[in-house]
């Protein structure tokens, strides 16, 4: 009976206020209430007490007014007879207890507890997930390669059953965070115990060894609607809505429950996260709160991933070639070190390409696979290193040559989302591994070739009628198809140099992210690719043919208005229309006037320096102060959520070195201070583009970290380096 | 139900079979020494003007018969009928008339004995009305409020203020029929020339002015009363309580506050725990003061501190003769002069207080808002003095009940998500879903001429039985409440497997106690709650919700009636039709209304087929609005899952429902 659930979360809120208060009034004895705390790498604060009260929590006095606020939430447990009403101050108490949580885990970080460590193992958690982490994975968010996020609270009743819930997570491609313990025992251990790899890149994030730990998950999903969402701090319907609707979280909590958890999963109800366990709880049905059942219990573990899924309304589409061991986006950052590795390919160290050809229909037969080369089965079952070419032919009545590079891209994620299969580089500088693990399970040369045939039509339905795969083995064989590939790569580079604004008719919207930030459009050009860097002009085009109704959309450019800042009539008609209405025009090679909106997941920042008449740049990831006065964390908060701010605009990385980059504001001579992981990264590139526009040591005259964090040091870099934004006109 | 009952309530009874032993003749006895005159009663008497009454009877008197000035039958139905309307009306507004000029007061600083004690409420309403708020001084936000108010009551051209509290919708059928009320002073007014001799006499157009006057009830005089309330004496959040006879206390002073109006009865909970007042009543002898409340004026106090309650209408006379009550206020609406006698016969003090309403006989201590806590320890001393003359003669009844009560919209709101999740969507969910088959509001009076409190219990139990929730105002409230049926616990026991699940997720008992009869308007803003979520109807009208009032006898209930039914609400009464006399004048309100605004008013007398109609219309609105079937224990909701398009095509502009807690 829901009473029970009810009494149990406000019983825990009390508990956690009057805990986090203790402490607070502990530590604030030892280091005053003026003491400042910021969690790692956030531009938000406490982000679940910032997005529901637009308080920010600086200070240790600070986090006294938030528990306040928290105490303001409690209420008396229902009692046994004649009880009034209980679900909405359950629900407040959930709330206080999200606050009382987010202030204990803080002062937690003050006295150098988080992120927790396992006192056995010295296993470390991920502790608080920073800003960095969550953009990086925007895109992921938004394209249906991370559709969820599970939440696992407690342990399984054994090793094999956390083993087999999370694999099955990992297939369906959620993301899941782990954290609690029954008695000291908990899914993180239990899979630790067994080998499984833990981390971002294998999707299963162990956040802390408590309950309480949980909060890490539900302050990163209510950033998405401070981030993604544009929502503001303090609307907090909005933000709830937003979560409930748009953010696929849900709670699996193995083992007994207690009041904490129950408090918890009060707090994630009111963010519409439903949960679900496999003991003998009671269970609310009635819907409103969540989308779908509030709480529900499901015994039997091999059913409970799927009820989960079900019960938050989420729809999940696999597509898993015929193979022997698991598939899925949760594999692709499974890294195989040289112990685990049963064979190599590439890597400097054999011959090794990978090639997309576009063929006749009539040319090839569908879905097979050859391996060529003597003797290539005793060699593979050797070990070691062997030389490699794999050919994917695709033919198809809507296949274009532009698609080649478009298909061969995806190579990578193809491999390396099989458990046990490795992947990096691409062409012929690629590198691959298979790991004993995989060798045991069965897997074989053919089955590379399996998995490009099938993931190949997976992807590029539409476009693909016929894939037939070739994987030469024998190192002449190699050699003289790379000779070959090498002519098609350089053509390819050739087509992709004459691939300008000017000369096609027809740009590309990219709207994946509207799933999150609902305003939001990217507009792409051939020579502005979208801002998270995932999408250029090609994919754009690629993906239209694949779904025409799809997060892709023509947009014929129309007539150009003006030249300079890249305004098109085509791009503003289809604006107004795609926006809802919240953007009505756009300068596409501008930052000073209507310029790209921005979902969130931006790999760079630009943000005007004034006082240097030029700009700045820095990629997400990039922790340090920049001369804009802020982190890029901040930056960030003022750019995303589908607005346009002159002056600040999200880009791509790749678009720092296109001849539109700030073309209206006068290029690339703008550019006053950029990161070191930037400049070094783009170097050769930017380097032609700076000879191009005249200033071939630009590079050297552009600030970065090392030289200044402040706009003074900049400024003084600047004049001493001669840089020709100084005398350039001015910006404002 | 008894054959000989008079009231469907065992402690009523015993006092009634007791007063018959000791020759104490009550309304239950008047009720069958008096029958209704059936001409009057069915709408066929004019008495408009002197040349009269005129009976309108015969064969064919729809067609045939004339008055002197040669008034047909369905001219003199609609006349009466109207007049009844803008009696109700009067009454609520002016009711709440007194309410907005004590904010007035208040704010001004005339009446230092009251506050504003919710000044959420009131930023909230000054939202409707357009008044800013922010960063401004309480009075001066209640000033500008209170005279916004005002205004509605004399207002002779243009729209009332809470016109647009109703959905988009339901104004535009308002509009389209020409029945907004301009000021509520001028409907009443207009409505009593409408029906002098001589002047209006089709009764289409007699009726649609009717509705008019009615909306000016509902949505101006009555919700400006809940709303004023509110502010000066706390929005009603759950509270526990008592109820029934068993209230009152032996050892202590009984003072019972009956009748309507709040601001007396709210001084009095006031200045009762002074230890001046405490102190005075052990000194005559007793352990204490026990405050108790009869009719809506109880309804008022048990909502907002959960003071006890003696019941409804018909409980008033077998109160007195309990032999405990040392002293009893009375103001306005619904009192019977009955009491000034029998409390004659018994020690019992009865105070008249509002300077509207006398009872020969009876003490008169007029109530003035200027010195209010003066005049409530006036009064309760006289209750005090009083107990040292309580004799052991009366019927002494142990019998009490627990209410849980305090559901105002805003509570309902909040109850269904909290702070920060307030909203109707678990309500309209449960409704798609068809766990809960519908809503009914059980209101109006209890009644002398049926076994009274019988029919509202007969209805509660069944309806929850058909998973329908009841929210409930007035006696009819009382009736649940006197009945033992406000608690969670009859949810479990008695509710349909649907309601039963939605009440226990939240933890409310299947019927809600909104407040007094003029609380009804709290129905009108959750029905409009309701469309605004959405999902359902997007206006009221269409939606499976039903008024009933099964007992009603006030022309109040009439007024209340008429402005559901011009809402888009349905709406059920008991006993007989007050205009059956006329078959065009009864096609009028039912037909004719429900194809112009959805609601309807109709009179049946027999409860089963009462119950039947209602489930009828909910059944219907579920379909046209192309709800699932509704089947007793079979419900969920039809799982849509989202990949990510999906996800990219949810509405953009999402608006949630603005929540107040």
């Amino acid at each position: 009976m829901s009473k029970l659930i009810a009494s149990a979360a406000i019983r825990g809120a009390h508990t956690l206020v009057k805990q986090a208060e203790e402490l607070l009034e502990k530590t604030t004895a030892e280091k005053g209430k003026d003491f400042t705390f910021e969690f790692p790498d956030t531009a938000f604060y406490l982000p679940m007490i910032y997005a529901m009260t637009a308080f920010p929590v600086k200070t240790l006095g600070d986090m006294k007014v938030a528990l306040g606020m928290a105490r303001e939430l409690l209420h008396d447990e229902p009692e046994d007879h004649l009880w009034k009403p209980y679900l909405g101050e359950a629900l407040d108490s959930g709330m206080a207890t999200l606050f009382a949580e987010e202030i204990l885990l803080a002062l937690k970080y003050i006295n150098g507890l988080e992120p927790a460590k396992d006192p056995e193992t010295g296993f470390v958690y991920n502790g608080f997930i920073t800003d960095t982490i969550q953009r990086n994975l925007g895109i992921q968010l938004v394209d249906g390669t991370m559709p969820g996020f599970a939440a696992i609270i407690g342990a399984a009743p054994n090793d094999d059953i956390a083993v087999n819930i999370v694999r099955e997570l990992q297939e369906k491609n959620i993301l899941t965070f782990l954290s609690g313990n029954v008695n000291g025992n908990s899914v993180t251990k239990q899979l630790l115990r067994n080998g499984v790899e833990l981390g971002w890149d294998t999707r299963i994030v162990p956040l802390g060894p408590d309950t309480e730990h949980t909060l890490y998950a539900l302050d990163w999903a209510i950033r998405a609607s401070l981030i993604f969402g544009g929502k503001k701090p303090g609307d907090y319907k909005e933000h709830l809505k937003y979560q409930k609707d748009r953010v696929f979280a849900f709670a699996v909590v193995l083992g007994e429950l207690d009041d904490i958890i129950w408090t918890t999963g009060a707090g994630a109800i009111n963010m519409g996260f439903p949960a679900i366990a496999d003991t003998d709880i009671p269970v609310i049905h009635p819907t409103g709160v969540c989308i779908y059942e509030e709480v529900d219990k499901e015994l039997d573990h091999g059913k409970i991933v799927q009820r989960a899924i079900e019960q938050r309304g989420l729809k999940i589409t696999i597509e898993k070639p015929p193979i022997p061991v698991a598939y899925g986006p949760a594999f692709e950052g499974e890294r195989i070190r040289k112990e685990d590795m049963f064979i190599e390919f590439g890597g400097q160290r054999t011959p090794s390409l990978e090639w997309v050809r576009m063929k006749e229909l009539n040319e090839i037969e569908d879905n097979k696979v050859i391996v060529v080369g003597d003797g290539w089965k005793e060699k593979y079952e050797k070990g070691g290193q062997m030389p490699l070419a794999i050919v994917i032919d695709a033919a198809g009545r809507k296949m274009q040559k532009d698609f080649e590079s478009i298909i061969e891209r995806k190579v990578h994620h193809n491999i390396n989302e099989a458990q046990g299969l490795w992947h990096m580089g691409q062409r012929d500088l690629n590198w691959i591994r298979i790991s004993s693990n995989a060798k045991k399970e069965g897997v074989t040369l053919e089955h590379i070739g399996v998995i490009m045939a099938t993931m190949t039509h997976h992807r590029f339905k539409s476009i693909v009628d016929k894939v037939q795969v070739t994987i030469y083995t024998d190192e002449k064989d190699v050699l003289a198809i790379q000779e070959e590939a090498r002519k098609a790569y350089k053509e390819r580079d050739k087509r992709l140099g004459s691939l300008t604004d000017e000369a096609v008719d027809i740009f590309y919207s990219c709207l994946l992210c509207q799933s999150f930030a609902p305003s939001h459009v990217c507009v792409i050009s051939p020579e502005r690719l979208g801002l998270c860097g995932a999408y250029n002009w090609l994919d754009g085009k690629a993906a239209y043919e694949i779904d025409p109704t799809g997060g892709n959309q023509p947009i014929p450019k129309g007539a150009l208005m003006d030249a300079r800042y890249g305004r098109y009539t085509g791009i503003d008609e289809y604006l107004k229309k795609a926006s809802g209405g919240a953007v009505e025009t756009l300068n596409l090679y501008t930052i000073m006037e209507n310029p790209m909106t921005s979902c969130g997941c931006f790999e760079c920042i630009i943000a005007i320096i004034p006082e240097a008449n030029g700009i700045m740049i820095v990629q997400r990831g990039h922790t340090g102060m920049t001369p804009a006065g802020m982190k890029f964390s901040t930056l960030a908060g003022s750019v995303g959520g589908g607005t346009q701010n002159p002056g600040f605009m999200g880009i791509g990385r790749n678009f720092i070195i296109s001849k539109k980059f700030l073309h209206g504001d006068g290029g690339i001579k703008r550019i006053v201070w950029m990161t070191k992981n930037l400049k070094e990264g783009l170097k050769d590139e930017f380097s032609k583009r700076a000879a191009e526009e005249g200033v071939p040591d630009l590079l050297d005259k552009i600030a970065d970290e090392t030289v200044a964090e402040d706009s003074e040091k900049l400024l003084e870099f600047l004049t001493q380096a001669g840089h020709p934004a100084l005398t350039m006109d001015p910006m404002l | 139900m008894d054959k000989a009952a008079k009231s469907a309530n065992k402690e009523a009874e015993q006092i009634i079979d007791w007063g018959k032993a000791h020759g104490i003749e009550t309304c239950f006895d008047r009720a069958e020494k008096i029958k209704p005159c059936p001409i009057g009663a069915s709408g066929a008497c004019c008495k408009v003007c002197h040349m009269g009454p005129c009976r309108l009877v015969g064969k064919n008197a729809e067609e045939e018969a004339r008055g002197v000035c040669g008034a047909t039958l369905p001219t003199v139905a609609a006349r009466n009928f109207l007049r009844m309307i803008a009696a109700g009306t009067a009454a609520h507004s002016d009711h709440a008339r007194g309410m907005a000029f004590t904010l007035l007061a208040v704010a001004t600083g005339q009446a230092k004995d009251f506050k504003i004690t919710d000044v959420r409420k009131l930023y909230r309403v000054a939202g409707y009305l357009n008044i800013e708020f922010e960063g401004r001084e309480v009075n001066a936000v209640a000033k500008d409020v209170a005279e916004k108010l005002i205004e509605d009551f004399g207002r002779q051209r243009g729209e009332i203020n809470y016109l647009k509290r109703a959905p988009k919708k339901t104004q535009e059928r308002w509009r389209k029929w020409g029945i907004i009320p301009r000021g509520i002073d001028r409907e009443v007014c207009e409505t009593m020339h409408r029906t002098h001799i001589g002047v209006d006499h089709d009764p289409d157009h007699l009726l649609t002015q009717g509705l008019r006057t009615a909306l000016a009830d509902g949505w101006a005089g009555s919700m400006i009363s809940t709303d004023v309330t509110d502010i000066l004496f706390g929005t009603p959040q759950p509270v526990k309580a008592e109820a029934s006879f068993g209230i009152f206390k032996k050892d202590e002073v009984n003072l019972v506050v009956h009748g309507h109006e709040p601001l007396l009865a709210e001084t009095i909970v006031d200045v009762v725990s002074e230890p001046e007042m405490t102190a005075y009543a052990k000194s005559k002898g007793a352990k204490g003061i026990n405050l108790a409340g009869m009719c809506c004026t109880a309804n008022e106090v048990l909502m907002r501190h959960g003071i006890p309650t003696a019941g409804g209408f018909t409980n008033q006379e077998l109160g007195i003769m309990t032999g405990l009550i040392d002293a009893l206020t009375v103001d306005v609406q619904c009192i019977m002069p009955a009491i000034a006698d029998l409390s004659k016969k018994f020690h019992t003090k009865v105070i008249t207080t509002s300077e509207k309403a006398k009872i020969q006989g009876a003490m008169h201590i007029e109530f003035d808002e200027h010195r209010a806590k003066e005049i409530a320890r006036e009064i309760i001393k006289i209750a005090i003095d009083n107990f040292q003359n309580r004799k052991a003669y009366g019927e002494h009844i142990t019998e009490k009940f627990p209410v849980i009560a305090g559901f105002s919209h805003e509570y309902i709101e909040y109850m269904q998500g909290g702070k920060w999740r307030a909203s109707f969507r678990p309500l309209n969910d449960a409704i798609i879903a068809g766990r809960i088959r519908g809503v009914v509001g059980l209101a109006g009076c209890d009644n002398p001429r049926v076994p009274s409190t019988g029919l509202h219990r007969f209805l509660a139990t069944e309806l929850i039985k058909h998973d329908v929730l009841i929210v409930s105002t007035g006696c009819g409230a009382a009736a649940c409440g006197t009945a033992g049926y406000l608690t969670p616990e009859m949810a479990l026991e008695n509710a349909g497997p649907g309601l039963r699940e939605v009440c226990e997720a939240i933890g409310i008992p299947p019927i809600l106690h909104l407040g007094a009869c003029v609380d009804n308007s709290r129905i009108l803003t959750i029905a409009s709650a309701m469309a605004e979520e959405g999902g359902l109807s997007d206006e009221i009208g269409g939606m499976p919700a039903v008024g009933i009032a099964p007992e009603w006898m006030s022309e109040k209930a009439i007024a209340i009636g008429c402005y559901f039914a011009a809402s888009g609400v349905p709406v059920i009464f008991g006993g007989e039709s007050p205009v059956e006399a006329s078959k065009e004048v009864t096609r009028i309100l039912t037909e004719v209304w429900f194809e112009r605004f959805k609601g309807a008013l109709h009179f049946e007398p027999d409860p089963e087929k009462i119950l039947e109609m209602a489930l009828d219309y909910i059944d219907k609105a579920r379909e046209a609005l192309k709800l699932k079937k509704y089947e007793p224990g079979k419900f969920g909701a039809e799982r849509v899952l989202m990949d990510m398009a999906a996800r990219r095509e949810i509405e953009r502009a999402a608006k949630p429902h603005i929540g107040i807690y």
